[in-house]
């Protein structure tokens, strides 16, 4: 009478009964493997990275090279050519990162981003010495988009044959500076496989430390908070200094922002230096801008001393090894 | 070689001019230039080109500003034919338009046989549209832009600028993240590739964030599913744009002929009828309905519909009722009234109410924004965002700068440039004279900064800081620094320096509210006041020269 009973075989039955079995223990595995990896969720652990792309020191060559002049590409090759060649700071096949000032949406004439003609020029002398890819790249406070085309850093970079990043927010690594006031911070992946580093800052005012020369460049590597940093702006200063320890550092000096810095704006506020100033000692390059062009002693400018007591160099300029030219 | 279909020229068309809106609407954005340094910066393409064919955009305009802004004379383009022709545009070109009809296509479980060919039927309620063209055109006589709200390119624009495409954007950042971010350098490398032709076809230069874009991508989910129910709801029903294509086709002199002898009440031309306007015989035609999309006239198997220059048959106008155009007459008319006797326009405005840089008094703000969004779409900092109560009900949705989210940028005047109805009025960077105030003959002005010392490091905390004297963008700076002897906790004593503010230099652009590092709620704020499109919003009495 069941007409709708089925007839089901000792194997169907079986087959049916595995089912349930497997899937059963599938799902008992898995719970009991998850429950076992239930922990907090915290960030990663900031990384370890590379620190310093210093060279050798040479005490047959100048330390400081003041070049003054018309052409600031000409003073490039000048300074860079007091200083050794360029071939004395890059080798064949490395990838060398250039790092200007392209911090803000203003034009050359404004001062308050590192001169193009400096920049490209920086690139063509790598280039020239062999390097494997030059990147030319800045954490800008302003639209970067508007800082790297309004800066003429990008066209100039790119035409002298320069990969040009505009960092986007996947390119940070979280990374332990190591520093005695910075510890785990983001920083843009590009500054931490480059295996040399040129700092090429602009001389500008500042009202927190007076003048912005080349370790305030150093912010520009940083992803995250870093407005918290002037809470500690020296110590920030040092412990950046000390993490990236440049191969050299060229400051812009051919037009300064001598008043209203950083951004300036105005043109009343730029003062026509002509000057370049290079060097392999960060802390003497700093110490001497803020003295040439601003008048500023080591004792206004603690971070100097900081510097100097970490092993970055020496506040002294006047006791390094300095080449003076003019054009 | 045979002339293909027409209507398969018709959906070329379509697909034609909705990857056109979209391109123009990926592009409403700077994205930078590697090979120029041209210190002005214009936006390659006219983005805000649908706006200029938009005639309700322009009558609009007209009507509320007894002018008609830049480009919009563009519109005659489509009102003239459309006299002619009829309403090809909805049918042939509205990018909304073809979303509409894209997902009108799929088959619901409502939407099948007897009850497609019944809710294809022309029906009563198709006339909303008419009621509500009337209300937003009166309410555009006393002097507001609310048509935007309804107006098909204005909807489309908002929804996906604002809210889809943000939504895309993260989706595929989220995808490429789990790419970049994986152990194996080969698969890093396959998603930089990936990163690298998406951010060239799709994504934004950074994720963009809108206030309220969910609202606004909801309300557009809710318009698509509609269609699921009923062919083109939009279209049919709730477009303004689309009746007054249908008012003026009233004249038109091509339509539709049908022979009534082949008609065998098969049906099959309302199975794939887009306006819903009674193709079939035996009924008069809805020409103000019809979207010309010429489907009948390829369903028919009897070859019995076909259209026709001077068609000599009786076809069914707009058929209003006197009522509701009394009530759509009255409802527009009480729009600016009722919205504007509220305190909120006149004498307690919002504090926070930012207009962009360029725009107009609020009255006349109002008269012309559209709420399209385009502005917010190419604000390269993110820093323009709908309204939702800051400018009353009758601003939903019109831009407020967001200074936390972003500030103004110094030379930036893109939001001028794409604003289709001059709301945010075209000026240049010289003429918004930032960078040098001191030299600026009247320097765009969108506000005044306040210091909330109770929250300021230097003020109460005897912390150094003074970002925001960094970032301010004036030169001489608006915010000027006074050296202090402080206290600290631990008793020692310590100079820092405490931020002031010059009314007289600060342009309101929010660079020092946007880089305050009091994360939550900043201890430098902007607000309107010293706005200078408003002669009222002010505080100082003579306002110094830089």
């Amino acid at each position: 009478m069941q007409s709708d009973s089925i007839h089901l075989s000792r194997r169907d039955a079986l087959v049916k009964l595995l089912r349930v079995a497997g899937a059963g223990a599938g799902a008992a595995g898995l719970g009991f493997w998850l429950s076992k990896h239930s922990w907090r969720p915290e960030p990663t652990l900031a990384m370890a990275a590379k620190r310093g792309h210093t060279i050798a020191a040479d005490p047959t060559l100048p330390e400081i090279a003041v070049i003054t002049g018309d052409d600031p590409a000409q003073l490039t090759r000048q300074a860079v050519e007091e200083l050794g060649g360029i071939r004395r700071f890059i080798a064949r096949g490395d990838v060398v990162l250039v790092k200007p000032n392209i911090g803000w949406d203003r034009t050359p004439e404004q001062a308050a981003n590192t001169n193009p003609d400096v920049v490209a020029e920086v690139i063509r002398q790598c280039s020239n010495a062999g390097a494997k890819r030059v990147i030319v790249t800045d954490v800008s406070c302003n639209d970067p988009r508007r800082c790297f085309q309004r800066s003429g850093i990008a066209e100039a970079a790119r035409l002298a044959g320069a990969e040009v990043v505009l960092p986007d927010p996947a390119m940070f690594k979280d990374v332990d500076l190591q520093g005695e006031t910075l510890r785990a911070w983001p920083v843009l992946d590009l500054f931490l496989n480059a295996d040399k580093i040129i700092n090429v800052p602009i001389a500008k005012h500042h009202s927190l430390t007076g003048t912005t020369l080349g370790m305030k460049n150093w912010y520009g590597m940083l992803g995250g908070p870093r407005h918290q940093l002037h809470q500690k702006i020296h110590e920030s200063l040092v412990d950046l200094a000390d993490f990236v320890r440049p191969t050299l550092t060229i400051v812009d000096c051919y037009r300064i922002l001598a008043r209203n810095g950083p951004t300036g704006g105005s043109l009343q506020d730029v003062i026509l230096k002509k000057t370049l100033v290079a060097g392999t000692d960060p802390v003497a390059l700093d110490a001497y801008v803020a003295k040439a062009y601003w008048n500023l002693e080591v004792s206004s400018l603690p971070y100097l001393k900081m510097a100097a007591n970490r092993g970055l160099g020496t506040y002294e300029f006047e006791k390094v090894r300095m080449q003076i030219k003019t054009l | 070689m045979r002339f293909p279909k027409p209507t398969k020229l018709r959906v070329l068309s379509q697909i034609v001019f909705f990857f056109l809106f979209l391109f123009l609407l990926l592009r409403t954005e700077f994205r930078g230039s590697l090979t120029v340094s041209a210190s002005e910066i214009r936006l390659p393409y006219p983005v805000s080109l649908f706006f200029q064919f938009d005639p309700l955009v322009a009558i609009s305009n007209a009507l509320s500003s007894h002018a008609l802004y830049r480009g919009l004379l563009w519109s005659l383009v489509v009102l003239i034919p459309t006299m002619l022709l009829g309403r090809f545009f909805c049918g042939w070109i509205c990018p909304l338009g073809s979303i509409h009809h894209f997902f009108s296509s799929f088959k619901s479980e409502r939407k099948r046989g007897k009850q497609l060919i019944d809710s294809n039927r022309y029906k009563r309620w198709q006339t909303t549209k008419y009621y509500l063209l009337i209300a937003s055109l009166v309410a555009a006589v006393s002097g507001t832009g609310v048509v935007g709200w309804l107006d098909p390119f204005s909807l489309l624009v908002r929804s996906v600028g604002l809210s889809i495409l943000p939504a895309t954007d993260h989706a595929l950042r989220a995808c490429l993240g789990v790419f970049e971010h994986s152990r194996y350098a080969f698969v890093q490398t396959v998603g930089g590739a990936l990163h690298f032709i998406l951010g060239a076809l799709l994504l934004s230069f950074r994720q963009p964030y809108f206030r309220l874009g969910i609202w606004l991508g909801l309300i557009f989910v809710f318009l698509i599913a509609l269609n699921f129910r009923i062919t083109r709801f939009w279209c049919r029903a709730l477009c303004p744009l689309g009746a007054l294509l249908g008012i003026v086709s009233r004249w038109s002199v091509l339509g539709l002929v049908k022979n009534p002898e082949h008609c065998n009440d098969c049906n099959r031309c309302l199975l794939r009828c887009q306006g819903g306007d009674d193709p079939i015989g035996g009924v008069p035609w809805h020409q103000p309905e019809c979207h010309l999309c010429l489907n009948c006239v390829d369903e028919c198997p009897e070859h019995g519909l076909r259209f026709q220059f001077f068609p000599g048959q009786k076809a069914v106008g707009v058929n209003l009722q006197r009522r509701k155009v009394l009530t759509g007459l009255a409802a527009g008319v009480a729009v600016v009234p009722l919205a504007r006797s509220t305190s909120g326009f006149a004498t307690e405005r919002h504090e926070r109410l930012l207009r962009p840089p360029g725009a107009l008094d609020e009255e006349y703000f109002l008269a012309r924004c559209i709420r399209c969004g385009e502005c917010m779409k190419v604000c390269p900092n993110n820093a323009l965002h709908p309204a939702f109560s800051e400018a009353g009900i009758e601003g939903l949705w019109t831009p407020v700068l967001v200074p936390r989210i972003g500030y103004c940028e110094t030379s930036c005047v893109l939001c001028s440039q794409v604003c289709p109805t001059g709301a945010i009025w075209e000026i240049a960077e010289k003429d918004k004279g930032w960078s040098d105030v001191a030299r600026a003959d009247k320097p765009v002005r969108l506000g005044t900064a306040f210091y909330d010392r109770g929250r300021c490091l230097p003020w109460a905390m005897a912390t150094d800081c003074i970002v925001c004297e960094e970032w301010c963008p004036t030169s001489p700076k608006a915010i000027y620094l006074q050296p202090v002897d402080v206290i600290d906790a631990t008793g020692n004593s310590k100079q820092v320096k405490q931020p002031y503010l010059d009314p007289s230099r600060c342009v309101g652009c929010g660079a020092c509210e946007y880089a305050c590092p009091v994360q939550d709620r900043p201890a430098v704020y902007v607000t309107s006041v010293g706005e200078s499109r408003s002669r009222a919003n002010q505080i100082l009495l003579n306002r110094r020269k830089g």
